[in-house]
């Protein structure tokens, strides 16, 4: 699929300064805050991942910042421009949007459906940009079908042959991979790598931690407000102490005395029933090497010592699990 | 304002038209009922009885074809994109809402003119070689040939401007289409109330009638442009 992707013409380095820049950004329906006060930046070229449970406002904030929806306070620049209803059309034809639900005319073929967007983008060209955009996703074969007889996998496919159609310059995902099978969802990643190549910059919202941990650079966790935002490394460092994991034939009979006073070592546990010790330390190439040498001198017959991981997933639960604690202290 | 855009609408409506049954049958048999009664009628006129039909206005029912056969079409402008999902995915690309309703408008509009002109074309065709000559004479009468051709866009970009209205405000396609056609009942109820004669034509009437069109039909369009949000569409909020 990388093949196919370069089909596309790599983004010249035309415009500077970031993709989006959002500073306190809020939207509210009435009483109910869809989401408050998001300041965020994103690079040229970056894959932004946008994480949140359900009802965070994620969709809303694609939604205003693909200027369906108008904020209710705060400022944002969408590919240069500032969101404002003036640059609305401007905005919309440099930026395109693929919704969770792929919304296709299913009693049109898979090419009328692209014939019709590739002129509502005004798109130059339009039979050539079809084939690459069918092409890019693995389609090129299924262009007569229509849509109603297509499976949900391959409409969502279709739906990304849509978005790429206007080669836009900030690319908005909504759960791009939902209800693809194992396959289609890795053409996809693929697909958004070959993108990420070309310069083209990617709002990805999804459920799939993994995918996120995966393909972003740069991830952010939002609950109505924004939670944290970073490189999915450096919020596993902030939210979680780095440690290693040590595991042994037989449980030490004095781990106080062997653990105690180690370098690098700032405490340790045991690692509940599965009879290992986890030891948190500030570094662990000087805590680990310490610890194989304290464990032979004690006679431990040692399986492994590993530095501990933990993924997006872990952080991403830790910050909801914290948000649903205090609505349940302040309720 | 974009043509290309304008013609990608027209150019997906027409499309999704002709391979949706449920736009082919309502839009064929409407003009039927239309067409077939006062056909049925003038052919039983007997010769003798001719003089009478001097006196009605045959024709003039036939303005109910496009009356009413927009309202199937222009009802689901909007409703029935967002009843479908795909509303959304066409408001994210740079088309104007000037643009998306007109695209919308002309591909009712269209059709229905075309099927009004081929009905009427028809009926007329079919009475000039089946009905006796004076007969065929009474029911051709110059001032309702003219009424036909002039208050057919009329009549039918009110109601195209009044279903895309009610469809921009109803999230179900069947209300908005049966609403739509309750709004497009008074000019089918003045049109009727002329071919019966309880009220008379007059050229006066037919000017009046005409400018109070036009006029409905340009406040149609700035209603329907009024209320065509984005935001209020996408996000269901009223």
């Amino acid at each position: 699929m990388l093949d196919q992707v370069s089909a596309f013409e790599a983004r010249p380095a035309g415009r500077s300064g970031p993709a989006l820049d959002v500073r306190g950004l809020s939207k509210r329906f009435g009483d109910r805050v869809a989401f408050q006060d998001l300041t965020f930046e994103i690079g040229r070229g970056e894959v932004f991942g946008f994480l949140g449970p359900n009802g965070a406002g994620k969709t809303t904030t694609v939604r205003t910042l693909g200027t369906l929806l108008a904020p209710t306070s705060g400022s944002a620049t969408v590919a240069g421009l500032p969101l404002a209803p003036e640059n609305a059309v401007e905005i919309r034809r440099r930026i395109a949007i693929m919704p969770e639900a792929p919304g296709l005319y299913l009693k049109l073929t898979v090419v009328e459906n692209l014939q019709c967007f590739a002129d509502l983008y005004e798109v130059p060209h339009p039979r050539d940009r079809i084939v690459s955009a069918l092409r890019a996703v693995n389609l090129a074969d299924r262009g007569q079908d229509p849509c109603g007889t297509l499976s949900k996998g391959l409409r969502q496919r279709v739906a990304l042959a849509r978005a790429l159609l206007s080669d836009p310059e900030v690319l908005f995902l909504d759960e791009p991979t939902s209800g693809l099978d194992p396959v289609a969802a890795r053409e996809v990643h693929e697909l958004i790598d070959g993108l990420r190549k070309q310069g083209v910059t990617i709002f990805l919202t999804t459920h799939r931690l993994e995918e996120a941990e995966r393909l972003c650079d740069r991830v952010a966790i939002l609950n109505t407000t924004l939670r944290t935002i970073g490189r999915p490394s450096e919020l596993r460092d902030q939210l979680f102490a780095k440690s290693i994991t040590v595991r042994t034939l037989n449980p030490l009979a004095d781990p106080g005395k062997v653990f105690a006073g180690l370098k690098g070592v700032d405490s340790w546990h045991m690692d509940g029933p599965t009879g290992g010790y986890v030891l948190a330390v500030s570094d662990p190439s000087i805590a680990a090497p310490a610890a194989a040498r304290a464990l032979v001198e004690a006679g431990a017959d040692v399986l492994s010592i590993a530095e501990s991981h933990h993924s997006l997933e872990d952080v991403y639960l830790e910050l909801i699990a914290e948000d649903s604690e205090a609505s349940g202290r302040e309720a | 304002m974009s043509r290309r855009r304008i013609w990608a609408i027209f150019r997906k409506e027409v499309r999704e038209y002709r391979r949706n049954r449920s736009v082919i049958y309502g839009m064929a048999i409407l003009p039927l009922v239309f067409a077939i009664q006062p056909l049925i009628a003038v052919l039983r006129v007997s010769t003798e009885a001719s003089g009478g039909l001097a006196h009605e206005h045959v024709l003039l029912y036939m303005l109910g074809i496009p009356t009413l056969v927009p309202v199937f079409v222009a009802a689901y402008a909007v409703a029935g994109e967002r009843q479908q999902g795909t509303l959304e995915p066409a408001l994210t690309t740079p088309i104007r809402g000037e643009e998306f309703l007109i695209g919308k408008a002309l591909a009712a509009l269209l059709p229905s003119l075309v099927i009004a002109y081929l009905v009427f074309a028809v009926f007329v065709g079919i009475v000039e070689v089946k009905a006796a000559p004076n007969v065929a004479a009474s029911v051709m009468q110059p001032v309702d040939l003219l009424a036909q051709l002039l208050f057919t866009p009329l009549l039918a970009c009110w109601t195209v401007w009044v279903a895309i209205a009610i469809s921009t405000r109803s999230s179900d396609v069947r209300v908005a289409q049966q609403l739509g056609v309750l709004a497009s009942l008074p000019p089918v109820f003045i049109t009727v109330m002329i071919a019966l004669n309880v009220i008379e034509p007059t050229p006066a009437l037919a000017i009046g009638c005409g400018a109070l069109l036009i006029v409905l039909d340009v406040s149609g369009w700035r209603l329907v442009s009024g209320l065509f949000d984005r935001e209020r569409l996408i996000s269901g909020s009223h």
